[in-house]
């Protein structure tokens, strides 16, 4: 007897990746580019986040057929966004037969209220989180894999730092919790219960943790490895990039070798320009992707 | 105590670390080709074939792996690892290090929804075993010198030709330690048979 859609099968998958990049990509020509270049996984959507934030309007899920020209184009596997709370577009991406959906604040947010319950599908999920009662809300939904949100779009790093390192100290601060404090601070974060008890025994989290939302040179890839982030999501930083073969090569050595600063030295010489990026201060409250769901 | 590498370019390094250390070995994780050298066994772990054969020919690991399997000290290819030490692939005209006489087809039982678990048989090893496939080979010829040790609905899933162990689904995702447990086995003879040469 098997069993498809298993916990173990789903956070299994994402434990395949680790110590790898995932590519946001638009097109069959940008996937190969990001597999040639050592991406593990492929993200097809119908334009980056910079894109997005640019184009206003609503965002959806992508035209099956970018995804379906993706998952023709190469052997890694593919990755398709869904908008939070959209159950349909969730099954869609799944009866395409995408190997995760993300269920992404990059996309207008069908739902203000309800994540998706994500327990119900065979296809993986991964989700966005910004602290620990955002992550475990998540895994408690069935996210079978995690990223920090980051600002999307931005391609600067310091909202994908101060998620990653949230994360980070809040974990250390659960393993240090006697069981009697675990209960107060379930409720202070929004936590459930249960997993804050596993991860106070694992002292991490039970499934994959990547860092998204920022990313644009091979060094801030090395950074969020360094801060805890078990790989990397780019997202605009590639395709954004002037060059974008070498953006994809640089940034998967140095996701390998985030330890190895004279390697990270050479891969940042004469790289090219990376993409513009934009300071916080610039974004409107509406234009923050991150507080797009809770 | 042998001392087992598990390369670590990308993927499901740290389980198969800590998998290996419950077997009683000392495991360490591989990212510079010079750190072969100090090792008993090298396993391939599970993760993206195509990003570690990127990574292994960026930092000139190719031959050092092959000479490092010629030397006759064991390699464990799981998954991507299977691919990885595959002498033929299937629909590709060139495979990687083509070390184990097996013809190996890549993500042969489909895409992630596919992906299931199973209990399998592993011959000599363990009569019942809960067996983690994701996006998973599987093997369609083995060479004369080839074991089949395990098979699922007819498909060849684990085998092993002298020194080479090789298995499509995951061993370092459960708490079952009985096929890494056979490799360090493997490991610790190769150790002795190295010496009294």
């Amino acid at each position: 007897m098997s069993k498809t859609g298993t916990n173990r099968v789903k956070r299994g998958m994402a434990e395949m990746q680790k110590g790898g990049v995932i590519m946001d990509v638009v097109n069959a020509e940008q996937a190969k580019i990001a597999e040639e270049a050592g991406a593990v996984a492929v993200m097809a959507l119908e334009r980056v986040p910079a894109d997005i934030r640019a184009a206003g309007g609503v965002a959806r899920m992508a035209d099956p057929t970018v995804v379906e020209e993706v998952m023709n184009a190469v052997s890694i596997p593919v990755m398709a966004k869904a908008r939070i709370g959209h159950i349909v577009e969730a099954r869609v991406l799944e009866s395409l037969g995408v190997d995760y959906i993300d269920e992404s604040e990059v996309l207008t947010p069908a739902d203000e209220v309800y994540h998706i319950n994500k327990t119900d599908y065979t296809v993986p999920f991964v989700c966005g989180c910004r602290d620990i009662g955002e992550a475990v809300r998540r895994i408690g939904e069935g996210a079978s894999m995690l990223r920090t949100k980051g600002e999307p779009g931005t391609g600067n790093i310091v909202e994908a730092v101060r998620h990653m390192r949230k994360v980070q100290s809040q974990i250390r601060e659960i393993a240090g919790l006697s069981e009697d404090e675990l209960m107060v601070y379930a409720k202070n974060t929004g936590s459930p219960y249960e997993l804050l008890k596993e991860i106070k025994e694992e002292g991490r989290l039970p499934v994959v943790n990547f860092a998204a939302g920022g990313i644009a040179t091979p060094a801030d890839a090395a950074l969020m490895m360094q801060l805890g982030a078990d790989g990397v999501f780019v997202g605009s930083g590639i395709f954004k990039s002037d060059n974008p073969e070498n953006f994809a090569r640089s940034i998967v050595e140095a996701t390998t070798h985030y330890e190895d600063y004279e390697l990270i030295g050479k891969l940042s010489k004469g790289l090219g320009t990376a993409m513009k990026g934009q300071e916080m201060s610039t974004l409107s409250e509406a234009d923050r992707m991150q507080d797009r769901s809770e | 105590m042998v001392k087992i590498g598990v390369l670590g370019l990308q993927g499901a390094v740290q389980e198969h670390v800590r998998t290996v250390e419950a077997c009683g070995a000392k495991a360490t994780v591989v990212k510079r080709v010079e750190q072969l050298d100090e090792l008993d066994g090298l396993i391939l772990p599970g993760g993206e074939s195509t990003t570690m054969r990127r990574l292994i020919d960026k930092y000139g690991f190719f031959d050092a792996l092959r000479r490092f399997g010629q030397s006759g000290k064991p390699i464990f290819g799981t998954c991507a690892g299977l691919i990885l030490l595959a002498k033929e692939l299937d629909g590709q005209p060139d495979a990687h290090l083509q070390l184990i006489d097996i013809k190996a087809a890549r993500n042969a039982f489909g895409r992630q929804k596919e992906s299931f678990e199973a209990e399998i048989e592993l011959k000599g090893i363990a009569d019942s075993f809960n067996a983690v496939f994701i996006r998973a080979p599987y093997i369609l010829e083995t060479g004369d010198n080839v074991d089949v040790i395990a098979t699922y609905e007819d498909k060849i899933v684990a085998a092993q030709q002298d020194h080479y162990l090789t298995c499509a689904f995951h061993p370092e995702l459960t708490d079952d330690y009985r096929l890494t447990q056979h490799f360090v086995h493997m490991v610790e003879d190769s150790v002795k048979k190295l010496a009294s040469f």
